[in-house]
């Protein structure tokens, strides 16, 4: 075993490497966040270290809608205030915290954990499509908004979904997509623009 | 000295993977540089210039700056988006396909003019003809004829003899056709029906242009696809991922009409009753 000074350097470098597998975080940025932690008061990295580790042990997945939440079913599907007609689909639970800061959207959420991707070997099995349509056949739900990213992952999966749930005699929609809020008109690609044209609207 | 040397290429944008928080490494195939990986930063933002211009299954006119390991995509214009596989479910299915062989029979900066205007010939083709199946085969004797696995269809690969107008096999580790008496030694081959030797024969020796104004019936079709499948999956030695999904979708497909046949007759209402089920 190492003496009692290098398992403290050891300690050191293996935060810094932990750090660094976070996103953004460069070695550089790993160390300076190591050696801050290292001087700040110990009830700090206290707070920080059962703030990460509740993290992994609190959180589940709502059985409902897939969301992450202390609780379940999640805040969002117990609210009796949400118009429970409608489910909004998302690929991750970051997009819920999107739509929702809009404050226009009142209806429920599905969080299908992904989009599919036939060249990488993501199938439907891999995200959560049966749950969703398990979720429809209560007779509940009139409209699925479709939410998924636009890019083809996105796309494909919002083509697979309305392929699917269409029969079921639900209302599929899909958010517009066309030009994102301060575009510059000559830089946008012919699928953006196809779109765009064809969502026009009267202003 | 410090600034980096910038290029021009025109390419497909074949595979593209996360990298960091917003940017990706995209597989760009180019008729003179060959396949090659290059950097695309902040591409997964929404405000990004770029992220239109350089998403799968688009054909891109690229400024590349020299980096230190993979080089920096710097600027990018669509010169063909491929629409129409895009909006379709089953045709970008398909496109997928196309550029995930694509990306499997290719070497890293190999350039080859010819494989490349076969993967671009395959992707304007799939936007307008209807003869997808014969299409799809026509891209892949070619693939592997251009890969130099040209399957052998005119004599029995084991002992040379003509082949007979017979049901014989073909065998994937063999590269072609064995007639019954050399089949009866291999326990690998899987038997091939005369017609679908014929249009194999004629996918090989033919162009597109006569390929796409056969017509077969639809029991062929899936015959002659499951032969240049299997020969595929030998040479790559594992299943083409994007075949899963094509599979998965059919299955889907079936299921689905099969729900509104059964159900249809008893309702009258076929929405109504896959409402239940
Ligand atoms: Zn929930
Ligand atoms: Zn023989």
């Amino acid at each position: 075993m190492a003496q009692n000074n290098t398992a403290a350097t050891d300690a050191i470098s293996r935060l810094i490497q932990e750090l660094n597998k976070l996103p953004g975080i460069g070695p550089k940025s790993a160390q300076r966040l190591a050696y801050y932690l290292l001087r700040a008061p110990q009830e700090q990295a206290e707070r920080l270290a059962s703030a990460v580790i509740s993290l992994k042990l609190e959180i589940k997945l709502c059985s409902c809608c897939f969301n992450v939440t202390d609780a379940d079913p999640c805040a969002l599907c117990r609210n009796e205030q949400r118009d429970r007609t409608k489910v909004c689909v998302v690929e991750q639970p970051q997009d819920i915290l999107a739509i929702e800061h809009t404050g226009v959207y009142k209806g429920l959420y599905h969080v299908l954990h992904g989009a599919l991707s036939p060249t990488e070997g993501v199938g439907v099995n891999d995200v959560r499509i049966k749950e969703l349509t398990a979720r429809l056949t209560d007779g509940i739900v009139k409209e699925v908004i479709l939410a998924t990213n636009t890019n083809l992952e996105g796309e494909q999966t919002a083509m697979y979904l309305n392929h699917v749930l269409n029969p079921l005699g639900i209302r599929v929609t899909r958010l517009a997509r066309g030009l994102p809020f301060g575009t510059e008109l000559e830089y946008a690609d012919d699928a953006t623009l196809t779109r765009a044209l064809e969502g026009r609207s009267e202003l | 000295m410090s600034t980096p040397r910038e290029y021009q290429t025109s390419g497909i944008i074949i595979r593209k993977t996360k990298l960091g928080e917003a940017d990706r490494i995209l597989t760009v195939y180019t008729p003179e540089l060959g396949k090659f990986d290059a950097v695309a930063k902040g591409v997964r933002r929404p405000k990004s210039k770029m992220a239109g211009h350089l998403e799968l299954l688009t054909y891109s006119q690229l400024t590349l700056a020299r980096g230190r390991s993979l080089d920096i995509i710097t600027g990018s214009q669509t010169i063909e988006s491929f629409l129409p596989l895009k909006n379709d479910l089953w045709l970008m299915s398909y496109g997928l396909y196309v550029i995930e062989l694509v990306n499997q029979f290719t070497a890293i900066e190999v350039p080859d003019e010819d494989l490349f205007q076969l993967a671009l010939t395959t992707l304007r083709q799939l936007c307008q003809s209807d003869n997808r199946d014969l299409l799809l085969r026509y891209f892949e004797i070619q693939l592997l004829q251009h890969s130099g696995y040209r399957p052998q269809l005119r004599e029995c690969v084991a002992c040379h003899q003509v082949l007979q107008p017979v049901n014989n096999s073909f065998s994937a580790s063999n590269g072609g056709i064995l007639c019954p008496s050399c089949a009866a030694r291999q326990p690998f081959a899987h038997s091939i029906t005369v017609n679908a030797i014929k249009v194999l024969r004629f996918i090989q020796d033919n162009s597109l242009e006569s390929v796409l104004k056969l017509k077969i019936n639809p029991i062929l079709a899936r015959e002659i696809e499951g032969v240049t499948r299997g020969y595929l999956k030998y040479l790559l030695e594992r299943e083409v991922k994007s075949v899963a999904w094509l599979d998965d979708l059919r299955e889907q497909m079936r299921v689905m009409v099969n729900k509104k046949v059964v159900n249809a007759p008893d309702t009258g209402d076929a929405e109504n009753a896959a409402t239940e089920v």
